[in-house]
Protein backbone atom coordinates (compact mmCIF):
# COMPACT_ATOMS: atom_id res chain seq x y z
CA UNK A 1 0.00 0.00 0.00
CA UNK A 2 1.47 2.83 -0.61
CA UNK A 3 -0.19 6.74 -1.76
CA UNK A 4 -0.12 8.03 -5.05
CA UNK A 5 3.03 10.75 -4.59
CA UNK A 6 0.98 13.44 -6.99
CA UNK A 7 -2.42 15.19 -5.95
CA UNK A 8 -4.54 14.96 -8.80
CA UNK A 9 -5.64 18.41 -10.22
CA UNK A 10 -7.17 21.09 -7.88
CA UNK A 11 -10.90 19.82 -8.42
CA UNK A 12 -13.02 22.50 -7.98
CA UNK A 13 -11.22 24.89 -9.99
CA UNK A 14 -12.38 25.51 -13.35
CA UNK A 15 -9.71 26.07 -15.42
CA UNK A 16 -9.64 24.52 -18.98
CA UNK A 17 -6.10 22.90 -18.68
CA UNK A 18 -6.11 21.87 -22.02
CA UNK A 19 -7.85 23.48 -24.75
CA UNK A 20 -9.58 21.19 -26.46
CA UNK A 21 -8.32 20.42 -30.11
CA UNK A 22 -10.98 21.68 -32.43
CA UNK A 23 -13.22 24.35 -32.47
CA UNK A 24 -15.99 22.29 -33.53
CA UNK A 25 -16.00 19.50 -31.00
CA UNK A 26 -15.63 21.98 -28.10
CA UNK A 27 -19.14 23.40 -29.09
CA UNK A 28 -20.45 19.82 -29.20
CA UNK A 29 -18.88 19.66 -25.85
CA UNK A 30 -20.45 21.88 -23.72
CA UNK A 31 -23.83 19.62 -24.47
CA UNK A 32 -22.36 16.53 -24.69
CA UNK A 33 -21.15 18.14 -21.26
CA UNK A 34 -24.46 18.25 -19.91
CA UNK A 35 -26.14 15.03 -21.02
CA UNK A 36 -23.55 13.37 -19.88
CA UNK A 37 -24.03 15.35 -16.19
CA UNK A 38 -28.09 15.54 -16.44
CA UNK A 39 -28.55 12.31 -14.21
CA UNK A 40 -26.19 13.89 -11.14
CA UNK A 41 -27.84 17.19 -11.85
CA UNK A 42 -31.84 15.77 -11.41
CA UNK A 43 -30.59 13.22 -8.43
CA UNK A 44 -29.35 15.91 -6.62
CA UNK A 45 -32.06 18.13 -7.55
CA UNK A 46 -34.66 16.18 -6.92
CA UNK A 47 -33.39 14.28 -3.81
CA UNK A 48 -31.28 16.90 -2.08
CA UNK A 49 -31.84 19.93 -3.15
CA UNK A 50 -36.04 19.84 -3.13
CA UNK A 51 -36.05 18.01 0.05
CA UNK A 52 -33.75 20.75 1.43
CA UNK A 53 -35.98 23.94 0.27
CA UNK A 54 -38.79 21.84 1.70
CA UNK A 55 -37.24 21.19 5.02
CA UNK A 56 -36.95 24.80 5.75
CA UNK A 57 -40.62 25.36 4.58
CA UNK A 58 -42.21 22.52 6.74
CA UNK A 59 -39.92 24.13 9.77
CA UNK A 60 -41.59 27.03 9.42
CA UNK A 61 -45.49 25.38 8.60
CA UNK A 62 -48.09 23.57 11.30
CA UNK A 63 -47.47 20.19 9.52
CA UNK A 64 -48.69 17.00 11.71
CA UNK A 65 -48.01 13.84 10.32
CA UNK A 66 -51.81 12.61 9.62
CA UNK A 67 -52.96 16.40 9.93
CA UNK A 68 -50.78 17.60 6.92
CA UNK A 69 -49.60 21.23 6.04
CA UNK A 70 -52.34 23.52 7.86
CA UNK A 71 -50.54 27.20 7.08
CA UNK A 72 -47.73 28.76 8.48
CA UNK A 73 -46.35 28.23 12.06
CA UNK A 74 -43.37 30.57 12.36
CA UNK A 75 -41.59 30.71 14.82
CA UNK A 76 -43.59 28.45 16.82
CA UNK A 77 -42.09 25.19 15.90
CA UNK A 78 -38.39 26.81 16.80
CA UNK A 79 -40.11 27.69 20.25
CA UNK A 80 -42.10 24.68 21.25
CA UNK A 81 -38.21 22.58 20.26
CA UNK A 82 -35.94 24.47 22.01
CA UNK A 83 -38.65 24.09 24.64
CA UNK A 84 -38.91 20.89 24.91
CA UNK A 85 -37.87 19.08 28.13
CA UNK A 86 -35.40 16.70 25.75
CA UNK A 87 -34.08 19.35 23.90
CA UNK A 88 -31.29 20.57 26.32
CA UNK A 89 -30.50 16.95 27.72
CA UNK A 90 -30.27 15.61 24.47
CA UNK A 91 -28.09 18.29 23.08
CA UNK A 92 -25.81 18.02 26.14
CA UNK A 93 -25.73 14.17 25.95
CA UNK A 94 -25.25 14.11 22.22
CA UNK A 95 -21.56 16.51 22.58
CA UNK A 96 -20.65 14.36 25.76
CA UNK A 97 -21.01 11.19 23.80
CA UNK A 98 -18.91 12.96 20.75
CA UNK A 99 -15.94 13.80 22.88
CA UNK A 100 -16.14 11.01 23.93
CA UNK A 101 -16.14 8.88 21.36
CA UNK A 102 -13.75 11.18 19.23
CA UNK A 103 -10.78 10.93 21.96
CA UNK A 104 -10.83 7.54 22.85
CA UNK A 105 -11.66 6.27 18.50
CA UNK A 106 -9.07 8.74 17.10
CA UNK A 107 -6.09 7.85 20.20
CA UNK A 108 -7.01 3.86 19.66
CA UNK A 109 -6.89 4.02 15.81
CA UNK A 110 -3.32 6.21 15.51
CA UNK A 111 -1.83 3.39 18.00
CA UNK A 112 -3.38 0.55 15.37
CA UNK A 113 -2.27 2.06 12.59
CA UNK A 114 1.52 2.13 14.16
CA UNK A 115 0.99 -1.05 15.07
CA UNK A 116 0.40 -2.22 11.59
CA UNK A 117 2.35 0.25 9.87
CA UNK A 118 5.03 -2.01 8.28
CA UNK A 119 3.97 -4.48 6.27
CA UNK A 120 4.62 -7.79 7.09
CA UNK A 121 2.19 -10.93 7.03
CA UNK A 122 1.32 -10.73 10.48
CA UNK A 123 0.33 -7.38 10.61
CA UNK A 124 -1.51 -7.68 7.61
CA UNK A 125 -3.06 -10.38 9.48
CA UNK A 126 -3.46 -8.23 12.10
CA UNK A 127 -4.83 -5.30 9.72
CA UNK A 128 -7.40 -7.64 8.40
CA UNK A 129 -8.89 -8.59 11.90
CA UNK A 130 -9.21 -4.92 13.47
CA UNK A 131 -10.99 -3.99 9.15
CA UNK A 132 -13.44 -6.26 9.50
CA UNK A 133 -15.91 -5.23 12.01
CA UNK A 134 -15.73 -1.76 9.57
CA UNK A 135 -17.81 -4.29 7.10
CA UNK A 136 -20.25 -4.59 9.56
CA UNK A 137 -23.71 -2.35 9.36
CA UNK A 138 -23.99 -0.13 11.84
CA UNK A 139 -28.03 -1.44 12.60
CA UNK A 140 -25.98 -5.05 12.70
CA UNK A 141 -23.32 -4.31 14.95
CA UNK A 142 -25.70 -2.50 17.12
CA UNK A 143 -28.10 -5.97 17.39
CA UNK A 144 -24.46 -8.19 17.71
CA UNK A 145 -23.70 -6.01 21.13
CA UNK A 146 -27.57 -5.97 22.77
CA UNK A 147 -27.33 -10.09 22.45
CA UNK A 148 -23.83 -9.25 23.75
CA UNK A 149 -24.76 -6.88 26.53
CA UNK A 150 -27.84 -8.88 27.61
CA UNK A 151 -27.99 -10.92 31.07
CA UNK A 152 -29.75 -13.70 29.81
CA UNK A 153 -27.49 -14.92 26.97
CA UNK A 154 -24.31 -12.07 27.10
CA UNK A 155 -20.86 -12.97 28.36
CA UNK A 156 -20.67 -9.25 29.57
CA UNK A 157 -22.66 -9.81 32.07
CA UNK A 158 -21.36 -13.30 33.85
CA UNK A 159 -17.68 -11.67 33.90
CA UNK A 160 -18.51 -8.36 35.35
CA UNK A 161 -19.83 -10.83 37.83
CA UNK A 162 -17.10 -13.03 38.25
CA UNK A 163 -14.57 -10.15 38.36
CA UNK A 164 -16.56 -8.88 41.37
CA UNK A 165 -17.74 -5.75 39.17
CA UNK A 166 -21.63 -6.41 39.40
CA UNK A 167 -24.07 -8.24 41.04
CA UNK A 168 -25.44 -11.97 39.18
CA UNK A 169 -27.54 -10.81 35.52
CA UNK A 170 -26.93 -7.38 35.99
CA UNK A 171 -28.06 -5.00 32.48
CA UNK A 172 -25.29 -3.26 31.31
CA UNK A 173 -27.51 -1.10 29.18
CA UNK A 174 -29.69 -0.50 33.02
CA UNK A 175 -27.99 2.98 33.98
CA UNK A 176 -27.24 5.91 32.42
CA UNK A 177 -22.92 5.50 32.23
CA UNK A 178 -23.47 1.90 31.73
CA UNK A 179 -25.68 2.99 28.49
CA UNK A 180 -23.26 5.46 27.55
CA UNK A 181 -19.93 3.28 27.96
CA UNK A 182 -21.40 0.24 26.18
CA UNK A 183 -22.00 2.62 23.40
CA UNK A 184 -19.09 4.16 22.74
CA UNK A 185 -17.57 0.37 23.16
CA UNK A 186 -19.59 -0.58 20.40
CA UNK A 187 -18.56 2.36 18.63
CA UNK A 188 -15.04 1.84 18.93
CA UNK A 189 -15.45 -1.70 17.94
CA UNK A 190 -16.81 -0.69 14.57
CA UNK A 191 -14.89 1.86 14.06
CA UNK A 192 -11.60 1.73 15.03
CA UNK A 193 -10.10 -0.17 12.36
CA UNK A 194 -11.36 2.50 9.43
CA UNK A 195 -9.62 5.69 11.20
CA UNK A 196 -6.78 3.25 11.22
CA UNK A 197 -6.84 2.75 8.01
CA UNK A 198 -7.35 6.46 7.39
CA UNK A 199 -4.57 7.00 9.28
CA UNK A 200 -2.14 4.04 8.20
CA UNK A 201 -2.65 6.48 4.37
CA UNK A 202 -1.33 9.69 6.09
CA UNK A 203 1.44 7.62 8.20
CA UNK A 204 2.08 5.91 5.04
CA UNK A 205 2.62 9.79 2.96
CA UNK A 206 5.50 10.19 5.96
CA UNK A 207 8.86 10.18 3.93
CA UNK A 208 11.33 7.52 5.21
CA UNK A 209 14.06 9.60 4.72
CA UNK A 210 12.57 12.27 7.69
CA UNK A 211 12.75 9.79 10.11
CA UNK A 212 16.06 8.33 9.23
CA UNK A 213 17.38 11.83 9.66
CA UNK A 214 15.76 12.14 13.19
CA UNK A 215 17.06 8.78 13.96
CA UNK A 216 20.84 9.94 12.82
CA UNK A 217 20.65 13.01 15.11
CA UNK A 218 19.78 10.98 17.88
CA UNK A 219 16.30 11.52 18.47
CA UNK A 220 14.64 9.22 20.93
CA UNK A 221 11.13 7.47 19.76
CA UNK A 222 9.10 10.20 21.87
CA UNK A 223 10.58 13.02 20.35
CA UNK A 224 10.07 11.10 16.45
CA UNK A 225 6.52 10.48 17.58
CA UNK A 226 6.10 14.29 18.95
CA UNK A 227 7.76 16.41 16.70
CA UNK A 228 7.84 14.21 13.25
CA UNK A 229 4.83 12.22 13.32
CA UNK A 230 2.17 13.67 14.88
CA UNK A 231 3.18 17.44 12.82
CA UNK A 232 3.38 15.50 9.74
CA UNK A 233 0.29 13.75 10.50
CA UNK A 234 -2.14 16.38 11.26
CA UNK A 235 -3.88 16.58 7.54
CA UNK A 236 -4.96 12.99 8.13
CA UNK A 237 -5.62 13.16 12.03
CA UNK A 238 -7.68 16.75 11.14
CA UNK A 239 -9.97 14.88 8.18
CA UNK A 240 -10.61 11.70 10.98
CA UNK A 241 -11.50 13.92 13.67
CA UNK A 242 -13.74 15.45 11.32
CA UNK A 243 -15.37 12.71 9.76
CA UNK A 244 -15.68 11.43 13.84
CA UNK A 245 -17.02 14.68 15.41
CA UNK A 246 -20.13 14.71 12.85
CA UNK A 247 -20.65 11.05 12.50
CA UNK A 248 -20.95 11.17 16.25
CA UNK A 249 -22.82 14.19 16.14
CA UNK A 250 -25.47 12.40 14.33
CA UNK A 251 -25.74 8.94 16.33
CA UNK A 252 -28.71 7.24 15.90
CA UNK A 253 -28.51 3.73 14.88
CA UNK A 254 -27.00 2.83 17.84
CA UNK A 255 -29.04 4.36 20.40
CA UNK A 256 -32.12 3.35 18.44
CA UNK A 257 -31.24 -0.19 18.82
CA UNK A 258 -29.09 -0.65 21.69
CA UNK A 259 -31.03 1.72 24.80
CA UNK A 260 -33.79 3.14 22.94
CA UNK A 261 -32.59 6.57 24.20
CA UNK A 262 -32.88 5.00 27.72
CA UNK A 263 -32.70 5.01 30.60
CA UNK A 264 -35.19 7.37 31.11
CA UNK A 265 -33.75 9.42 27.96
CA UNK A 266 -31.05 9.89 29.38
CA UNK A 267 -28.74 8.29 26.27
CA UNK A 268 -30.92 10.71 24.02
CA UNK A 269 -29.18 11.93 21.15
CA UNK A 270 -30.33 15.39 18.85
CA UNK A 271 -31.49 12.84 15.59
CA UNK A 272 -33.29 10.49 18.01
CA UNK A 273 -35.23 13.09 19.31
CA UNK A 274 -36.32 14.04 15.55
CA UNK A 275 -37.37 11.23 15.14
CA UNK A 276 -39.21 10.63 18.17
CA UNK A 277 -41.31 14.42 17.38
CA UNK A 278 -41.62 12.95 13.94
CA UNK A 279 -43.20 9.76 14.85
CA UNK A 280 -43.45 9.22 18.80
CA UNK A 281 -43.89 11.47 21.38
CA UNK A 282 -45.26 14.50 19.33
CA UNK A 283 -46.58 13.23 15.47
CA UNK A 284 -45.58 16.38 14.22
CA UNK A 285 -43.59 16.67 11.41
CA UNK A 286 -43.18 20.36 11.58
CA UNK A 287 -40.98 20.49 14.82
CA UNK A 288 -39.24 17.35 13.40
CA UNK A 289 -38.28 19.89 10.59
CA UNK A 290 -37.60 22.70 12.74
CA UNK A 291 -35.45 20.63 14.65
CA UNK A 292 -33.81 19.26 11.78
CA UNK A 293 -32.83 22.45 10.62
CA UNK A 294 -31.20 23.05 13.92
CA UNK A 295 -28.93 20.46 13.30
CA UNK A 296 -28.35 21.15 10.01
CA UNK A 297 -27.33 24.59 10.44
CA UNK A 298 -25.64 23.31 13.77
CA UNK A 299 -23.23 21.10 11.90
CA UNK A 300 -22.24 23.13 9.01
CA UNK A 301 -21.42 25.98 11.51
CA UNK A 302 -19.25 23.03 13.24
CA UNK A 303 -17.43 21.86 9.97
CA UNK A 304 -16.55 25.38 8.92
CA UNK A 305 -15.09 25.96 12.59
CA UNK A 306 -13.30 22.75 12.51
CA UNK A 307 -11.96 23.26 8.97
CA UNK A 308 -10.64 26.20 10.21
CA UNK A 309 -8.72 25.43 13.06
CA UNK A 310 -7.25 21.57 11.81
CA UNK A 311 -6.64 22.70 8.38
CA UNK A 312 -4.25 25.58 9.34
CA UNK A 313 -0.80 24.74 9.03
CA UNK A 314 1.51 24.62 12.20
CA UNK A 315 3.48 27.28 11.08
CA UNK A 316 0.82 29.73 10.74
CA UNK B 1 20.24 -20.01 18.30
CA UNK B 2 19.69 -16.05 17.39
CA UNK B 3 16.82 -17.00 15.51
CA UNK B 4 15.29 -18.61 17.96
CA UNK B 5 16.06 -15.71 20.89
CA UNK B 6 14.89 -13.11 18.48
CA UNK B 7 11.40 -15.49 18.41
CA UNK B 8 11.47 -16.07 22.13
CA UNK B 9 12.04 -12.16 22.42
CA UNK B 10 9.38 -11.53 19.84
CA UNK B 11 6.81 -13.71 21.87
CA UNK B 12 4.88 -11.27 24.14
CA UNK B 13 4.72 -8.86 21.04
CA UNK B 14 2.62 -12.06 19.51
CA UNK B 15 0.88 -12.72 22.75
CA UNK B 16 -0.20 -8.78 22.67
CA UNK B 17 -1.17 -8.09 19.37
CA UNK B 18 -2.44 -11.89 18.23
CA UNK B 19 -5.03 -10.92 21.44
CA UNK B 20 -6.15 -8.00 20.22
CA UNK B 21 -6.84 -8.81 16.83
CA UNK B 22 -9.04 -11.64 18.96
CA UNK B 23 -10.71 -8.65 20.85
CA UNK B 24 -11.98 -7.63 17.80
CA UNK B 25 -13.28 -10.88 16.32
CA UNK B 26 -14.91 -12.18 19.48
CA UNK B 27 -18.24 -10.55 18.66
CA UNK B 28 -18.31 -12.27 15.71
CA UNK B 29 -17.55 -15.30 16.47
CA UNK B 30 -19.58 -15.32 19.93
CA UNK B 31 -22.62 -14.34 17.37
CA UNK B 32 -21.97 -16.99 14.98
CA UNK B 33 -21.36 -19.83 17.36
CA UNK B 34 -24.25 -18.92 19.94
CA UNK B 35 -26.91 -18.85 16.98
CA UNK B 36 -26.58 -22.17 16.51
CA UNK B 37 -25.98 -22.83 19.97
CA UNK B 38 -28.68 -23.80 22.92
CA UNK B 39 -30.58 -21.04 24.50
CA UNK B 40 -33.43 -21.01 26.76
CA UNK B 41 -35.92 -18.94 25.37
CA UNK B 42 -35.18 -19.74 21.49
CA UNK B 43 -36.09 -22.33 19.15
CA UNK B 44 -32.85 -24.16 20.13
CA UNK B 45 -32.99 -25.60 23.71
CA UNK B 46 -31.45 -28.65 23.08
CA UNK B 47 -27.73 -29.06 21.19
CA UNK B 48 -26.48 -27.54 18.06
CA UNK B 49 -28.39 -26.88 15.36
CA UNK B 50 -30.52 -24.80 13.01
CA UNK B 51 -33.43 -23.70 14.99
CA UNK B 52 -32.44 -20.04 15.36
CA UNK B 53 -32.47 -20.04 11.43
CA UNK B 54 -36.04 -21.61 11.37
CA UNK B 55 -37.64 -19.10 13.10
CA UNK B 56 -36.18 -16.23 11.11
CA UNK B 57 -37.40 -18.23 8.00
CA UNK B 58 -41.04 -18.57 9.87
CA UNK B 59 -41.12 -14.74 11.07
CA UNK B 60 -44.10 -13.08 9.09
CA UNK B 61 -43.08 -12.64 5.57
CA UNK B 62 -40.23 -14.90 5.68
CA UNK B 63 -36.49 -13.95 5.90
CA UNK B 64 -36.54 -14.76 2.16
CA UNK B 65 -38.86 -11.90 1.77
CA UNK B 66 -36.76 -9.47 3.20
CA UNK B 67 -33.47 -10.84 1.95
CA UNK B 68 -35.49 -9.73 -1.67
CA UNK B 69 -36.26 -6.79 -0.53
CA UNK B 70 -32.52 -5.71 0.70
CA UNK B 71 -31.19 -7.16 -2.41
CA UNK B 72 -33.08 -4.91 -4.18
CA UNK B 73 -32.82 -1.72 -2.37
CA UNK B 74 -29.15 -2.66 -2.67
CA UNK B 75 -29.66 -2.89 -6.50
CA UNK B 76 -31.25 -0.10 -7.05
CA UNK B 77 -28.56 1.71 -5.18
CA UNK B 78 -25.53 0.50 -6.68
CA UNK B 79 -26.63 0.51 -10.24
CA UNK B 80 -27.68 4.53 -10.06
CA UNK B 81 -24.57 4.60 -8.05
CA UNK B 82 -22.29 3.29 -10.35
CA UNK B 83 -24.72 4.84 -13.83
CA UNK B 84 -24.60 8.71 -12.85
CA UNK B 85 -21.73 8.73 -10.75
CA UNK B 86 -19.56 7.48 -14.16
CA UNK B 87 -21.69 9.86 -16.54
CA UNK B 88 -21.12 12.28 -14.10
CA UNK B 89 -17.25 11.67 -13.67
CA UNK B 90 -16.58 11.78 -16.99
CA UNK B 91 -18.69 14.86 -17.64
CA UNK B 92 -16.90 16.77 -15.23
CA UNK B 93 -13.26 15.51 -16.27
CA UNK B 94 -13.47 15.82 -20.02
CA UNK B 95 -16.02 18.29 -20.72
CA UNK B 96 -16.71 22.07 -19.84
CA UNK B 97 -19.95 23.38 -19.32
CA UNK B 98 -21.63 26.39 -17.86
CA UNK B 99 -22.88 25.59 -14.54
CA UNK B 100 -20.22 22.65 -14.51
CA UNK B 101 -18.10 24.61 -10.94
CA UNK B 102 -21.91 24.95 -9.40
CA UNK B 103 -22.80 21.01 -9.92
CA UNK B 104 -19.74 19.50 -9.04
CA UNK B 105 -19.61 21.89 -5.85
CA UNK B 106 -23.28 21.06 -5.21
CA UNK B 107 -22.64 17.42 -5.66
CA UNK B 108 -20.03 17.82 -2.52
CA UNK B 109 -22.44 20.08 -0.72
CA UNK B 110 -24.57 16.79 0.29
CA UNK B 111 -21.46 15.84 2.67
CA UNK B 112 -22.09 18.80 4.60
CA UNK B 113 -26.16 17.72 4.68
CA UNK B 114 -26.67 15.00 7.08
CA UNK B 115 -29.31 12.74 5.85
CA UNK B 116 -30.58 12.38 9.03
CA UNK B 117 -31.56 15.92 8.43
CA UNK B 118 -33.41 15.80 5.10
CA UNK B 119 -35.55 12.28 6.26
CA UNK B 120 -38.43 14.17 7.54
CA UNK B 121 -39.05 15.99 4.29
CA UNK B 122 -38.24 13.22 2.28
CA UNK B 123 -41.28 11.15 3.97
CA UNK B 124 -43.62 13.90 1.85
CA UNK B 125 -41.77 14.56 -0.76
CA UNK B 126 -41.28 10.94 -1.55
CA UNK B 127 -45.05 10.55 -1.70
CA UNK B 128 -45.76 13.82 -4.01
CA UNK B 129 -43.31 11.69 -6.51
CA UNK B 130 -45.09 8.77 -6.34
CA UNK B 131 -42.01 7.09 -4.60
CA UNK B 132 -43.56 6.40 -1.21
CA UNK B 133 -43.43 3.19 0.67
CA UNK B 134 -41.32 1.77 -2.42
CA UNK B 135 -37.89 -0.21 -2.13
CA UNK B 136 -36.98 1.75 -5.37
CA UNK B 137 -37.39 4.80 -3.52
CA UNK B 138 -34.78 3.87 -0.43
CA UNK B 139 -32.46 2.67 -2.94
CA UNK B 140 -32.51 6.20 -5.10
CA UNK B 141 -32.13 8.33 -1.57
CA UNK B 142 -29.24 6.24 -0.40
CA UNK B 143 -27.68 6.59 -4.11
CA UNK B 144 -27.64 10.81 -3.80
CA UNK B 145 -25.93 9.86 -0.56
CA UNK B 146 -23.29 8.24 -2.11
CA UNK B 147 -22.80 10.90 -4.92
CA UNK B 148 -20.38 12.86 -3.44
CA UNK B 149 -17.88 9.83 -2.73
CA UNK B 150 -18.48 8.68 -6.08
CA UNK B 151 -18.53 10.88 -8.20
CA UNK B 152 -15.46 13.01 -7.17
CA UNK B 153 -13.56 9.24 -7.00
CA UNK B 154 -15.11 8.63 -10.85
CA UNK B 155 -13.91 12.52 -11.86
CA UNK B 156 -10.11 11.44 -10.53
CA UNK B 157 -10.43 8.05 -12.26
CA UNK B 158 -11.19 9.50 -15.41
CA UNK B 159 -8.84 12.27 -14.70
CA UNK B 160 -5.86 10.19 -14.54
CA UNK B 161 -6.95 8.20 -17.75
CA UNK B 162 -4.59 9.74 -20.33
CA UNK B 163 -6.27 11.87 -23.29
CA UNK B 164 -4.11 9.96 -25.99
CA UNK B 165 -6.36 6.80 -25.59
CA UNK B 166 -9.90 7.75 -25.92
CA UNK B 167 -7.92 10.70 -28.76
CA UNK B 168 -7.43 7.89 -30.76
CA UNK B 169 -10.94 6.47 -30.73
CA UNK B 170 -12.39 9.71 -31.47
CA UNK B 171 -10.12 10.19 -34.19
CA UNK B 172 -11.27 6.79 -35.48
CA UNK B 173 -14.72 8.06 -35.92
CA UNK B 174 -16.08 6.46 -32.82
CA UNK B 175 -18.80 9.54 -30.79
CA UNK B 176 -17.64 10.29 -27.27
CA UNK B 177 -20.29 7.44 -25.46
CA UNK B 178 -18.94 4.94 -27.39
CA UNK B 179 -15.33 6.19 -26.46
CA UNK B 180 -16.51 5.99 -23.06
CA UNK B 181 -18.20 2.43 -23.13
CA UNK B 182 -15.52 1.05 -25.30
CA UNK B 183 -11.96 2.48 -24.22
CA UNK B 184 -12.63 4.30 -21.04
CA UNK B 185 -14.31 2.12 -18.54
CA UNK B 186 -12.21 -0.50 -19.02
CA UNK B 187 -9.44 2.10 -17.55
CA UNK B 188 -11.87 3.30 -14.22
CA UNK B 189 -12.54 -0.08 -13.59
CA UNK B 190 -10.85 -0.34 -10.11
CA UNK B 191 -12.60 2.87 -9.50
CA UNK B 192 -16.03 1.42 -10.70
CA UNK B 193 -15.61 -1.35 -8.23
CA UNK B 194 -14.25 0.67 -5.13
CA UNK B 195 -17.71 2.64 -5.23
CA UNK B 196 -19.96 -0.08 -6.11
CA UNK B 197 -19.12 -1.77 -3.40
CA UNK B 198 -19.02 1.57 -0.73
CA UNK B 199 -22.60 1.75 -2.44
CA UNK B 200 -23.73 -1.85 -1.84
CA UNK B 201 -22.23 -2.17 2.19
CA UNK B 202 -24.02 1.34 2.31
CA UNK B 203 -27.55 0.00 0.97
CA UNK B 204 -27.45 -3.38 2.05
CA UNK B 205 -26.81 -2.04 6.10
CA UNK B 206 -28.90 0.77 6.11
CA UNK B 207 -31.75 1.06 9.06
CA UNK B 208 -32.37 4.63 9.30
CA UNK B 209 -33.44 5.13 5.47
CA UNK B 210 -36.10 2.53 5.24
CA UNK B 211 -37.30 2.94 8.56
CA UNK B 212 -38.37 7.06 7.76
CA UNK B 213 -39.20 5.46 4.08
CA UNK B 214 -41.31 2.16 3.98
CA UNK B 215 -42.76 0.04 6.16
CA UNK B 216 -44.90 -3.79 6.14
CA UNK B 217 -44.21 -5.80 3.75
CA UNK B 218 -41.07 -3.41 2.38
CA UNK B 219 -38.70 -3.39 5.40
CA UNK B 220 -35.23 -4.35 4.09
CA UNK B 221 -33.75 -7.26 6.27
CA UNK B 222 -32.32 -4.49 9.17
CA UNK B 223 -35.21 -2.89 9.99
CA UNK B 224 -37.24 -6.45 9.71
CA UNK B 225 -34.90 -8.00 12.27
CA UNK B 226 -35.20 -4.30 14.94
CA UNK B 227 -39.00 -4.37 14.78
CA UNK B 228 -38.42 -8.79 14.77
CA UNK B 229 -36.86 -8.53 18.28
CA UNK B 230 -39.59 -6.00 19.92
CA UNK B 231 -42.26 -7.68 18.68
CA UNK B 232 -41.85 -11.26 19.79
CA UNK B 233 -44.30 -10.84 22.39
CA UNK B 234 -42.57 -8.79 24.17
CA UNK B 235 -39.95 -11.60 25.51
CA UNK B 236 -36.42 -11.11 23.00
CA UNK B 237 -35.41 -13.94 21.13
CA UNK B 238 -31.81 -13.66 21.18
CA UNK B 239 -30.98 -16.97 19.25
CA UNK B 240 -33.05 -15.76 15.83
CA UNK B 241 -31.39 -11.43 16.82
CA UNK B 242 -28.26 -13.48 16.30
CA UNK B 243 -29.13 -15.82 13.48
CA UNK B 244 -30.37 -12.65 11.54
CA UNK B 245 -26.97 -10.73 12.47
CA UNK B 246 -25.12 -13.58 10.96
CA UNK B 247 -27.37 -13.60 7.64
CA UNK B 248 -26.55 -9.80 7.37
CA UNK B 249 -22.62 -10.13 7.88
CA UNK B 250 -21.66 -13.03 6.03
CA UNK B 251 -22.35 -11.32 2.30
CA UNK B 252 -20.21 -8.09 4.09
CA UNK B 253 -17.74 -10.14 5.41
CA UNK B 254 -17.08 -12.16 2.21
CA UNK B 255 -16.94 -8.99 -0.27
CA UNK B 256 -14.92 -7.59 2.02
CA UNK B 257 -12.47 -10.28 2.40
CA UNK B 258 -12.47 -10.36 -1.92
CA UNK B 259 -12.33 -6.63 -2.27
CA UNK B 260 -9.77 -5.70 0.30
CA UNK B 261 -8.05 -4.26 -2.03
CA UNK B 262 -10.78 -1.80 -3.34
CA UNK B 263 -11.46 -0.72 -0.01
CA UNK B 264 -8.81 0.33 0.72
CA UNK B 265 -8.09 2.13 -2.45
CA UNK B 266 -11.32 4.26 -1.72
CA UNK B 267 -9.30 5.46 1.84
CA UNK B 268 -6.56 6.37 -0.32
CA UNK B 269 -8.78 8.54 -2.72
CA UNK B 270 -10.68 10.13 0.38
CA UNK B 271 -7.29 11.10 1.94
CA UNK B 272 -6.62 12.45 -1.10
CA UNK B 273 -9.59 15.12 0.11
CA UNK B 274 -8.05 15.75 3.13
Amino acid sequence: MSIAPTRPRAVAAGTPDAPPPRRRRRDRGVWQGWIYASPTALLVTLLFVVPLVLVVWMSAADWTLLGGNSGVNFPENFVEVVDHRLFWPSVWFTLKYTVITTAILIALALGLAMLVQESTRWRGILRTSFLIPTSLGLASASLLFYALYSPQVGPVSPALEALGLADANVNVLGTPSGALWSTVILIVWRFAGFFMLLLLVGLQGIPHEVYEAARIDGARPWQIFGRITLPLLRPSLAMSTILCVTGSLLAFDQFFILTKGGPDGSTMTVVQLIYSFAFESKRDLGMAAALSVIVLAALVIINIVQLKTLRRSPDE
Amino acid sequence: MTRLNRLAGRTPFYVLTGGLAIIFLYPIIWTSISSVSPQPGSNQVDGFGWGNYETLVAYQDGVWHYLGNSLVVSAVAVVTTLVVATLGGYAFARFTFPGKDALFLLTLAILMVPYAALLVPLVIWLKNIGLNDTLVGVGLVLAVFQLPFATFMMRIAFEAVPREMEEAALVDGCGTFSALRRVLLHAVKPGLITIGLFAFLAAWNDFMVPLYLVSGDNQPLPLALVNMRQQVMGVIDYGATQAGVVVLTIPCILLFLVLQRHYVNGFMSGALKG
